[in-house]
C-alpha cells in the first residue's frame, strides 16, 4: 500500500506540474507541428517514399514522418525530464524523493512511469492535431498506437533518467542536445526510410538500424496502422531495461553520480 | 552506544577522490536533544548529512538511526528521519498543501490521515491560512516553516536541519530557532542542526564542533566549555578551529 500511495503521489505531482507548466506543453507541441506543417510540406515533392510496410500504397511525406514526429515528441519529453532531474538534483528536490523510505529502484521507476504518462498525453494531443490537419490514420490506429506510445515513452524516458544520473552539472546538458538528441533523431527512420539511407551510405544505415529510436519510431509506425512490429518492440523493450538498469546503477549511493559531486 | 541515542555515527570517513571530507567522525544525538553541528563552511557538514540520509554510501564507518544501520537497513532508518536541506526543496508551482500531500504519499500516509496531519502541522507553524497558496508566493521564512512542517508530517524521531536559517531575516531566524527548541522539548524529538552561526545555540543544547572533517569537541555546551577552558562558545570555537564566526542576530 505504501508503494502504491507513493506511486500515485509521484504521478499526481508530475500531472500537476504538467498542468502548471503550460508553456512547456505548448512548446513541446509547436516543435513537431513546425516539422509537419512546414518542413514536410516543403519536402513533399523532393522526397518520394516507395511502398514499404506498413503502408499499402504510396503515401505523402507528411504521412511518413508523422510516427517519427510522435517519437520526437517523446524524445524531447524524455530529455526535458532528464534536464529537470539534473536541475532538481542541483536544487535539491530530487533529494526529497530519494530520502523517502522506499527502494531507490522503485522511486526511479515511479518517476519514469510519471514522465511516460506525460509523454503519452503530449504525443496523443499531437496525433489528434495531425489527424485534424488531414493525416489519415485508421480509426483502430488511435487505439493500437497507445501501447506503442507507452513503451516508446518509457524507453526514451529511461534514456533521460540514465543520462540524468551521469550528467554532473546542468551546464553539461547542451552536450546532450548535440550528442544524443540530434544524432538519435537524424540517424533514424523518423525522417527518411532506412533504404534511402542505405542507398547513400550503408554504414549510416547500419547504425540507424540499431538505433533504439528507430525501433521506437517503427513500433509506433506499425501500431498506427494496427500492425505489430515484433522486432522493433523487442529492441525498444531491451533498450528500456538496459537504460533503466543503468539509471538505477547510476543513482546507487555507492556507485554513481551522487558521489561524484562537483 | 547510549541506550537512548537515536543517531550514532561511528568512525565515519569519506573522501571526494583524494580530498578527505570526513575523517573518522564519531558522535551521537539523543532522544529529545537538540544537537548543534557547528562548523565553518566546508567543514564537512553537508557531506555528513548526505551520508546520514543515505544519498551517499561511506566506505568506512557506520551510521545507526534508531538502531538501524543506514547501509544495511536504509528504509527502516529513513522512516525515522525528517530532513530539511539547505536549499529549499519545495515545488514552487504547487500549493503548500499539494507539497505536503506529495511528501505524505512518499511516506505512505493515508489521504485522510495526511489531511489531518497537514492541518495539525500547519496550525502549529501558523501557516494554515496559507495552505492553498503556491509555495512561490511565500517569503523565505514561511517557506522554511512549511519545509519543517513537511519534515515532521511522518512523525520522525530525528530531524536533520542543514543550515535552515540561511537567507532569513533576523525575526524569522529567531522565531525558527525558538520553534525548533520547543519541538525538542515538547515532542521528545531529536534534532541535528548544522550551522555556522553560534547565536543559534541554546545553553541546554549538545554541541558537535566539526572542523576540516574532524570532530574537534562534542558534548553538552557546558562540557565543551569545560574541555576548552573557555567561557563563551565563541571563544571555545575560535580555540578549536582557529577562526572567528559570525554571531550577529
Amino acid at each position: 500500500m505504501h508503494a502504491w500511495r507513493a506511486l500515485m503521489g509521484i504521478m499526481g505531482r508530475e500531472g500537476l506540474r504538467f498542468i502548471h507548466q503550460r508553456e512547456r506543453f505548448i512548446s513541446a507541441l509547436v516543435r513537431p507541428l513546425l516539422w509537419l506543417f512546414i518542413f514536410a510540406a516543403g519536402f513533399r515533392s523532393t522526397l518520394g517514399v516507395a511502398i514499404i510496410p506498413p503502408y499499402e500504397t504510396y503515401v505523402l511525406y507528411e504521412v511518413y514522418i508523422t510516427p517519427g514526429l510522435l517519437g520526437m515528441v517523446q524524445l524531447f519529453n524524455g530529455m526535458q525530464s532528464s534536464l529537470s532531474m539534473v536541475y532538481d538534483r542541483e536544487m535539491g528536490s530530487m533529494k526529497t524523493l530519494l530520502v523517502s523510505p522506499l527502494p531507490r529502484s522503485f522511486l526511479l521507476t515511479s518517476k519514469l512511469l510519471a514522465g511516460a504518462m506525460i509523454s503519452v498525453i503530449q504525443a496523443t494531443v499531437f496525433l489528434l492535431i495531425a489527424a485534424a490537419y488531414g493525416i489519415e490514420i485508421p480509426a483502430i490506429g488511435f487505439l493500437t498506437v497507445l501501447p506503442a506510445l507507452i513503451l516508446s515513452g518509457l524507453m526514451l524516458g529511461a534514456l533521460g533518467l540514465m543520462l540524468s544520473s551521469f550528467i554532473k552539472q546542468l551546464e553539461n546538458f547542451a552536450g546532450v542536445m548535440n550528442f544524443v538528441i540530434f544524432p538519435m533523431f537524424f540517424l533514424s527512420s523518423a525522417l527518411y526510410p532506412l533504404w534511402r539511407i542505405q542507398e547513400s551510405n550503408p554504414t549510416l544505415a547500419f547504425l540507424a538500424s540499431y538505433n533504439p529510436f528507430t525501433a521506437a519510431v517503427e513500433l509506433i509506425r506499425f501500431a498506427l496502422y494496427g500492425h505489430f512490429n515484433l522486432n522493433a518492440a523487442l529492441i525498444t523493450l531491451f533498450s528500456l531495461l538496459f537504460f533503466l538498469g543503468m539509471a538505477i546503477w547510476g543513482y546507487n549511493p555507492s556507485q554513481g553520480m551522487m558521489n561524484r559531486r562537483a | 552506544m547510549s541506550h537512548n541515542a537515536i543517531l550514532t555515527l561511528d568512525n565515519m570517513s569519506y573522501a571526494y577522490g583524494a580530498k578527505k571530507a570526513l575523517d573518522r567522525v564519531s558522535c551521537k544525538v539523543e532522544e529529545g536533544h537538540c544537537a548543534i553541528l557547528l562548523g565553518p563552511n566546508g567543514a564537512g557538514k553537508s557531506t555528513l548529512f548526505s551520508l546520514i540520509t543515505h544519498l551517499y554510501d561511506a566506505p568506512s564507518g557506520t551510521i545507526h538511526i534508531g538502531g538501524h544501520d543506514v547501509r544495511r537497513q536504509p528504509l527502516k532508518a529513513l522512516e525515522l528521519l525528517g530532513v530539511v536541506f539547505q536549499q529549499s526543496t519545495l515545488d514552487l508551482d504547487l500549493t503548500v498543501r499539494q507539497n505536503l500531500l506529495y511528501h505524505a504519499a512518499l511516506h505512505g500516509i493515508k489521504r485522510r490521515e495526511a489531511e489531518h496531519r497537514i492541518k495539525e502541522e500547519l496550525t502549529r507553524f501558523g501557516m494554515l491560512e496559507r495552505a492553498h497558496e503556491k509555495a512561490r508566493q511565500l517569503n523565505g521564512g514561511h517557506r522554511r516553516r512549511v519545509e519543517i512542517a513537511r519534515a515532521l508530517l511522518h512523525h520522525p524521531k530525528l530531524l536533520l536541519l542543514d543550515e535552515p536559517t540561511v537567507g532569513l531575516d533576523v525575526p524569522s531566524r529567531k522565531a525558527l530557532v525558538d520553534h525548533i527548541h520547543a519541538l525538542c522539548r515538547d515532542r521528545q524529538l531529536a534534532v541535528l542542526w548544522a550551522t555556522h552561526l553560534i547565536d543559534e545555540i541554546a545553553p541546554q543544547d549538545d554541541l558537535i564542533v566539526l572542523h576540516q572533517g574532524q570532530v574537534k569537541a562534542s558534548g553538552r555546551v557546558r562540557e565543551v566549555l569545560e574541555q576548552t577552558g573557555q567561557e563563551t562558545i565563541e571563544a571555545a570555537f575560535t580555540q578549536l578551529t582557529g577562526r572567528k564566526e559570525r554571531t550577529l542576530w
